[in-house]
C-alpha cells in the first residue's frame, strides 16, 4: 500500500456570499481540479457556507518564511503614524 | 512551501531549555501555535497521535450507524441518519487535514489505521443490534464527543482548534436527533420502551470510558494539559458528562444502569454534582487492545472498502495524468 501514488492536496477557499472575500476552510486530496471542487463542494459546503469554490493546489502556494517573520512583520508596530489616531484634532471638528 | 504541506520538510528542532522555555511561554500568552511554527518534537507527536486516533475514530464511527440507514423506520429518521454519518466522513477528513499539516501523509494515516497501528475510539467495537442503538450513540456517545470537543476548540494548535469548531457546529444535530430518537421511543409500545432502555444499559458505560483513563493512570495528560492541547483532564469531562447526561435519562423517564449513582451536594466546589459507581476498566482495556465484540470486523470492514477502491483513485490519477498530458500537447 505504501507504493501508492499520493494524490494530491489542495488547499479549499469559499465565498461564504456575494460580496465577501473567499476564505481559506480547509483542505482535501483529488486527483485532479474537478474532483477537487466537487469534493470541496461535498465536503465544505453541506450547510450552505457559501456560493462560490477555489481550489488551489497546496504546493502551488507560495507564503512567506515563518522564520523571517519578525523582520517581514514587526516593523509595522512602531509605525502609530499610519493610524488616524495618531493625529490631534479639535473635538468641535467633529467626525473626520 | 510553508504554506500547509510539511511533507519532507525539515522538522528539527534543537531543543534547549531555551527554546522549549520560549515555546511554553508562547503558550501561556494563549498564542496559537501554527504548522510552520518550531514546535518541540514531543508537542509534535503528541498531537499527530490525537489528531489521527481522532480522525479513526469519525472514520470508523460511521459503520455501526451506517448498518441502521437501509433499515430506518421512517424517510425523516432515514436523511437524519445519512446526513449524521456524511457529517462523520467530513469530520474525518477535517482531522486528516489537521494531521497532515504536522508531516505526517494521510496514505500513512490510512496505513496505520488498517494496520492496526493506529487507536480509535473502543465505543466503536460494540455492535448496533437494535434501532434504539442509533438513538443511544447519538445522545450518549455523540454527547460525550462534544464534552470532549467543545475545549478542544481553544487547542493551542491552531489547525486541531480550527477543524474541532467546525466539527462541533455540526455536531450538534447528532445528538439532539438521538435524543429526539429515544424520546419517541420512550413514548412509544412497551415493547420500544424495553428497547430503549436495553440499548441505554448497553451504551451508557462505554460511553463513560470514551474520556480515556482515570486521571491516576492517564500517561499523556500532565504534559498535554501544560501545552493547553487539553483543557481539562479526563475525569473532570466524565464528570461534567454525567451530570449533565443524568437528568436528560430522567427526563425521558430512563434508569441509569447503575446502582451507585446519587447526588452528591459537596461535589463540584459545592455546586453539586452525581457520584457514579466504578468503571469497568478491564473490559475498557481489553476492548482497547482490540479484544471488543467487533474490532476485527471493523478493521476488516475498512480494509476491504480501501481494497475495493483502489481501482478508482488509480482510475481518477490516470485520468488527471491524461488529461493533463492532452491539455500539454494541444
Amino acid at each position: 500500500m505504501s507504493s501508492e501514488p499520493m494524490i494530491p492536496l489542495w488547499e479549499v477557499f469559499i465565498r461564504p456570499r456575494n460580496g465577501l472575500h473567499h476564505k481559506h476552510v480547509g483542505s482535501l486530496h483529488a486527483a485532479d481540479s474537478e474532483m477537487a471542487v466537487q469534493a470541496a463542494r461535498d465536503v465544505y459546503t453541506r450547510r450552505e457556507e457559501g456560493n462560490s469554490v477555489w481550489v488551489v493546489r497546496a504546493e502551488d502556494i507560495v507564503a512567506s518564511d515563518p522564520s523571517r517573520s519578525e523582520e517581514n512583520f514587526d516593523p509595522a508596530a512602531d509605525k502609530v503614524y499610519r493610524h488616524p489616531s495618531f493625529y490631534d484634532i479639535p473635538d468641535e471638528v467633529g467626525h473626520m | 512551501m510553508y504554506s500547509q504541506g510539511l511533507l519532507g520538510a525539515n522538522t528539527d528542532t534543537d531543543e534547549t531549555e531555551d527554546f522549549l522555555a520560549a515555546f511554553q511561554a508562547r503558550i501561556d500568552a494563549e498564542e496559537k501555535i501554527e504548522p510552520n511554527d518550531p514546535m518541540p518534537a514531543a508537542y509534535r507527536k503528541t498531537l499527530i497521535r490525537m489528531i489521527s486516533q481522532h480522525a479513526h475514530s469519525e472514520i470508523v464511527g460511521m459503520l455501526p450507524e451506517g448498518n441502521w440507514i437501509t433499515r430506518a423506520p421512517s424517510l425523516r429518521r432515514k436523511v437524519a441518519l445519512l446526513a449524521k454519518v456524511q457529517d462523520e466522513g467530513g469530520h474525518g477528513l477535517y482531522l486528516y487535514s489537521a494531521a497532515e499539516t504536522l508531516g505526517v501523509s494521510r496514505e500513512q494515516l490510512t496505513e496505520e489505521l488498517l494496520s492496526g497501528k493506529a487507536k480509535y475510539s473502543s465505543i466503536f467495537n460494540y455492535p448496533t443490534p437494535t434501532w434504539a442503538d442509533i438513538g443511544a450513540i447519538g445522545w450518549l456517545v455523540d454527547g460525550a464527543a462534544i464534552m470532549n470537543q467543545v475545549p478542544l476548540c481553544r487547542c493551542s494548535y491552531g489547525p486541531y482548534a480550527r477543524a474541532m469548531i467546525r466539527v462541533c457546529k455540526e455536531e450538534s444535530f447528532h445528538q439532539r436527533q438521538g435524543y429526539e430518537l429515544m424520546r419517541k421511543l420512550t413514548r412509544g409500545t412497551d415493547e420500544q420502551k424495553a428497547m430503549a432502555q436495553d440499548a441505554l444499559n448497553r451504551w451508557w458505560w462505554p460511553s463513560l470510558m470514551m474520556f480515556g483513563p482515570s486521571d491516576t493512570d492517564s500517561q499523556h495528560s500532565d504534559q498535554s494539559m501544560k501545552w493547553k492541547i487539553k483543557r481539562f483532564t479526563n475525569d473532570e469531562l466524565r464528570q461534567k458528562f454525567v451530570d449533565a447526561t443524568v437528568p436528560q435519562a430522567e427526563l425521558i423517564g430512563l434508569t441509569m444502569p447503575d446502582e451507585h449513582l446519587s447526588w452528591n451536594e459537596s461535589k463540584n466546589n459545592g455546586e453539586g454534582g452525581y457520584d457514579f459507581g466504578e468503571i469497568d476498566w478491564d473490559e475498557f482495556w481489553r476492548v482497547v487492545k482490540g479484544h471488543g465484540m467487533m474490532n476485527k470486523d471493523r478493521i476488516a470492514t475498512r480494509k476491504k472498502a480501501w481494497d475495493d477502491g483502489a481501482w478508482v483513485r488509480e482510475a481518477a490519477l490516470a485520468h488527471a495524468r491524461k488529461t493533463r498530458e492532452r491539455k500539454e500537447a494541444a
